[in-house]
């Protein structure tokens, strides 16, 4: 018998959100997004230089919280109060006087005796019976971040120090934390919450890296540098695999990569239907860098580019030349084919000031796209005026998120105007003859889709929005997200309602979404009658042939067998029974 | 009459929406800082440091609930009063 203990394997189960196997060591980032804090004791002689080092930490959170209070616009400093709390808690007896003790007491480093106090006085909270009351515990992590980063010196998630290839565990990244790690140091990601459509699905899946999310307590299983074994496409997670499960493993991974490698040849090859229909597959891109992508996949042009990552991780507004050169670059790399630039769809107030989006206790109905551009016409003009100028160079879209009413389009349209006669005036090179196009997201657009057809050049449906604000379902939820699906019945009448509207306005319908980068859903698609299909680059190798296996007439009959069926399971078996043989290649 | 063990206290209500949360504790706190030696506040069996914004965080206090204000210093009367009068203007939100 061996001596020491076999560990037995584990195997977790999550929401598969990135297909694709790896194998590799884990690497933890805490929830608050700052690393597993470390822990080392600290000599007799420099127990003072350590406390010092937590003072200065304090003074710096401070400073910081404070240059925020004083340069925060006027219409947001009555907002800032809070903001000013959390700088008397920084200095509060039972946080400031404490960590200094345990550093004294314990001659342990000022992380860890942070970290301690910080636990201790979440413990307290947790008997509170009011939920509001419960959650000012947030402020405490919120302060406690702050001098945590200043102790360690970092932005919010390091993986800097890293020097091999990890899979990332955590509980949950918001966009603002996977736009700071260095993605290429990650081959995996794992996370308790979320789902499919979350922001952390939706990088891996650009990168092509495996992910599963919505593990419930990942991070409480695995421990760093632990070697686990993900696939992305079943949403299981292994532990301590044997080694015949690991064999297993490295033989599904290899072939994998080799039905990956299939479609890609044939990636470039048009996407026609068997009866002469062809379709427009485009890229979904956020940096201008994965235009390659989108062009190395075979894709006919952006369908949509996402435009907040400017905003996001820094201090102050993009200027109009930083983003007309990062719009022109990939105007100009897309030549005839075109590229459609989406303006902001977050709050740019929050992602500058990176403040979590705390102070909206609903942000998904708050301020944020076109509203929020609407509101603060000057930013908003910033961007369209990059956007007019770069359109000199290229086939440029111009699309705008969120509508939900006409006079969101009539104030956007007179905005351009303006920002298209500003540029004349100073006789800057741009064009102004763009398509005009709106995103149908939220359902009062769906029912006035005829009105707003008046209005616009072209729709593009956004799924993953309409799915949610249709059926009422946070898609990060891990409670509700099984209830997320394309086909719930409701939003199969709804996108046909759209077609329909374009149909009979003369105007192209689009799909930008989720539901557009699934091979799974092309029949339904086609049948529905989108004239262009946009996805993460990856994704569109798989796609293209899948509609070159099937005829739009065939997919026209289904379609309407499919909008009889009452439930999302009838739907998903319809699609089963009549394509399941294709798409189960 | 043996001073020490005197202690004056008022009890008090909590009467605005949110209850005592971040920022109300924050004026507690910065009122009780003033006090020459501690001043408390009592909930229930549980009893913390008014001049800690955590402590009294901690207790939970929503709308409606009774505290006590409490010091054993006669020469912090004047902050006891005043915190009490904070809370009852539902700290002028």
């Amino acid at each position: 018998m061996p001596d020491h203990e076999i560990q037995k394997e584990i195997r977790l189960i999550g929401t598969g959100a990135s297909p694709g196997i790896c194998i590799g060591k884990a690497y933890l980032v805490d929830k608050e997004g700052i690393d597993i804090v470390e822990k080392y004791f600290i000599s007799r002689k420099n127990l003072d230089s350590e406390i010092k080092r937590f003072k200065m930490a304090v003074k710096n959170a401070a400073d910081e919280l404070r240059a925020i209070i004083e340069n925060a616009p006027e219409d947001v400093r009555r907002h800032t109060g809070i903001l000013e709390t959390h700088v008397a808690l920084l200095k509060d007896k039972m946080l400031y006087d404490k960590t200094i003790e345990t550093i004294k007491n314990e001659r342990v480093n000022a992380e860890w005796a942070l970290k301690k106090v910080v636990t201790g006085i979440k413990m307290l909270f947790h008997d509170i019976s009011d939920s509001y009351l419960k959650a000012r515990s947030d402020d405490i992590t919120h302060v406690s971040d702050r001098i945590m980063r200043f102790l360690i010196g970092t932005e919010e998630i390091n993986i800097g120090n890293i020097d091999k290839r990890v899979i990332l565990v955590a509980k949950d990244l918001s966009p603002a934390d996977t736009s700071q790690i260095q993605l290429d140091k990650v081959m995996g990601f794992l996370t308790d919450r979320g789902g499919k459509a979350s922001h952390t699905s939706i990088i891996a899946r650009t990168l092509e890296v495996p992910a599963v999310l919505g593990l419930g307590n990942a991070t409480q299983i695995i421990n760093n540098d632990d070697r686990i074994i993900i696939d992305g496409a079943t949403g299981i997670v292994i532990l301590n695999a044997t080694d015949q499960t690991l064999s297993e493993y490295k033989e599904l991974k290899a072939r994998f990569e080799e039905r990956k490698a299939f479609l890609s040849r044939g990636s470039h090859l048009k996407a026609e239907t068997l009866d002469g229909l062809s379709l427009q597959i485009m890229g979904n891109i956020e940096l201008p860098e994965e235009v390659v992508s989108v062009l190395d996949h075979g894709g006919d042009g952006i369908g949509l580019y996402r435009t907040e990552f400017q905003y996001l991780s820094r201090n102050e507004f993009p200027g109009e030349d930083e983003l007309f050169d990062k719009y022109k670059d990939v105007v100009e790399v897309m030549g005839r084919r075109p590229v459609t630039i989406r303006t902001l769809d977050i709050n740019g107030d929050k992602a500058i000031a990176n403040s979590n989006g705390s102070d909206e206790a609903n942000p998904a109905l708050g301020l944020r796209a076109i509203r929020y551009c609407l509101k603060k016409p000057d930013i908003f003009r910033t961007q369209l005026r990059a956007i007019l100028r770069a359109a000199a160079f290229g086939n440029v879209r111009i699309l705008i998120p969120m509508i939900s009413s006409l006079d969101e389009i009539r104030d956007t349209k007179r905005l351009l105007n303006e920002a298209a006669n500003s540029l004349e005036k100073e006789g800057k090179a741009y064009n102004k003859n763009i398509e005009f196009g709106i995103m149908i997201e939220v359902p009062s657009a769906v029912i006035l889709a005829d009105v707003m057809a008046q209005e616009v050049d072209f729709f593009s449906i956004g799924t993953n929005d309409l799915i949610q604000y249709t059926l009422a379902i946070d898609r990060g939820n891990r409670e509700v997200a099984h209830l997320y699906h394309p086909f719930h019945p409701a939003i199969l009448r709804m996108i046909k309602h759209v077609t329909d509207v374009g149909k009979e306005k003369g105007i192209k319908v689009y799909m930008c979404g989720e539901m557009a980068g699934d091979p799974f859903n092309v029949p339904v698609l086609l049948g529905l009658g989108i004239d262009e299909l946009s996805m993460n680059p990856q994704s569109i190798p798989a796609v293209k042939n899948m509609i070159r296996s099937l005829k739009v007439e065939d997919a026209r009959r289904f379609i309407m067998e499919a909008l009889k069926q009452t439930t999302t399971m009838d739907a998903i078996k319809l699609v089963e029974a009549s394509f399941g043989e294709m798409i189960g290649q | 009459m043996n001073k020490e063990h005197s202690n004056f206290s008022k009890s008090v209500m909590i009467t605005n929406e949110l209850g005592l949360h971040a920022r109300a504790a924050a004026k507690i706190a910065r009122l009780a800082m003033q006090a020459e030696k501690i001043i408390w506040i009592i909930k229930d069996d549980e009893k913390v440091d008014a001049s800690s914004i955590i402590d009294i965080l901690t207790l939970g206090c929503s709308k409606g609930t009774m505290i006590k204000i409490t010091t054993d210093n006669e020469s912090d009367i004047d902050v006891l009063n005043d915190i009490v009068m904070l809370v009852e203007k539902g700290f002028g939100e």
